[in-house]
């Protein structure tokens, strides 16, 4: 549920605004240029994930961020990103020797640029 | 050449988990890369630590691969294998994907798919697994070996999220 919740541009991006502190409906929606019913949608997506819960001001009913779901998405993305990271650079060294060969193997090779 | 900006994890759904990277090097040596086992085991190595003893790949629709990673540290092996269900050759593979010791139910299913741009081979792997259930278990699994959850990477993460496509 966290995941298909990050999976919107706009949900992130009211994330990244709700990161700096609580902020109300109205607030948020005026960045995005959408109706309030709109935001309010992507809100319920949010909180039913467990990501965001509504601040103490009643009135306002401001949405705040809950971190530990999203540190827990962010742990595990990071670890897969890690391990790929490492691979890839290894399969860089590799494709750029096998360029090289390649170049050695076709000589004269055609000026290029 | 690294192209930093140009590798990206993210989750487009609760199955899926996907993965792109650009790479400075014709379509023909990527393929090669991805699909040679010479070639897989110099850089497909597991976390660091481990190498990679065997790799078997029969490369045809119905053939099978397999790959066997060990740690030099404390002797632990790790292994997968699974079906070709695609193979476009330069282009597209699909196949199934599943561990010796899978900590998540059922075979996930793998996607590469290599598009070249000037030279510029542009790779997304999307794995796709059977269930939410087994997404989150693989999900689970992966914080329990990770360590332990920093609050303080919030920032960055949302930066990164702001930033990816769409």
């Amino acid at each position: 549920m966290t995941f298909a919740a990050l999976a919107n541009p706009t949900r992130r991006a009211i994330l990244a605004r709700l990161a700096s502190g609580e902020v109300s409906v109205n607030e948020l929606a005026e960045p995005f240029s959408m109706s309030q019913p709109a935001v309010s949608r992507h809100l319920k997506v949010l909180e039913h994930a467990g990501l965001i819960s509504s601040g103490s001001d009643a009135q306002r009913r401001p949405r705040k961020l809950e971190a530990r779901p999203l540190a827990e998405a962010n742990e595990w993305l990071e670890r897969y990103r890690e391990y790929w990271e490492a691979s890839f650079a290894r399969l860089d060294g590799l494709l750029s020797e096998l360029k090289v060969a390649e170049t050695k193997r076709k000589r004269p090779a055609p000026r290029k640029r | 050449m690294f192209f930093p900006d140009s590798f990206k994890v993210w989750t487009p759904s609760d199955c899926e988990i996907q993965v792109t990277r650009n790479f400075d090097a014709p379509r023909r040596l990527v393929f090669d890369a991805f699909t040679k086992p010479q070639l897989v085991r110099r850089w497909l190595l597991g976390p660091p630590g481990w190498s990679m003893p065997l790799c078997e790949i029969d490369l045809r629709v119905g053939g099978t691969y397999r790959y066997v990673w060990h740690s030099e540290q404390d002797g632990a092996q790790m292994a997968m294998g699974g079906l070709f269900r695609e193979v476009v050759p330069l282009e597209r593979i699909v196949a199934t994907e599943k561990f010796d010791d899978a900590w998540y139910p059922g075979e996930a299913l793998d996607t590469t798919v290599f598009e070249e741009i000037r030279d510029i081979t542009r790779t997304t792997i999307t794995i796709l697994y059977e269930s939410k259930e087994a997404r989150d278990t693989a999900r689970r699994s992966g914080m329990e070996h990770g360590m332990a959850a920093g609050y303080d990477r919030l920032e960055n993460l949302l930066q990164t999220l702001a930033g990816e496509p769409t």
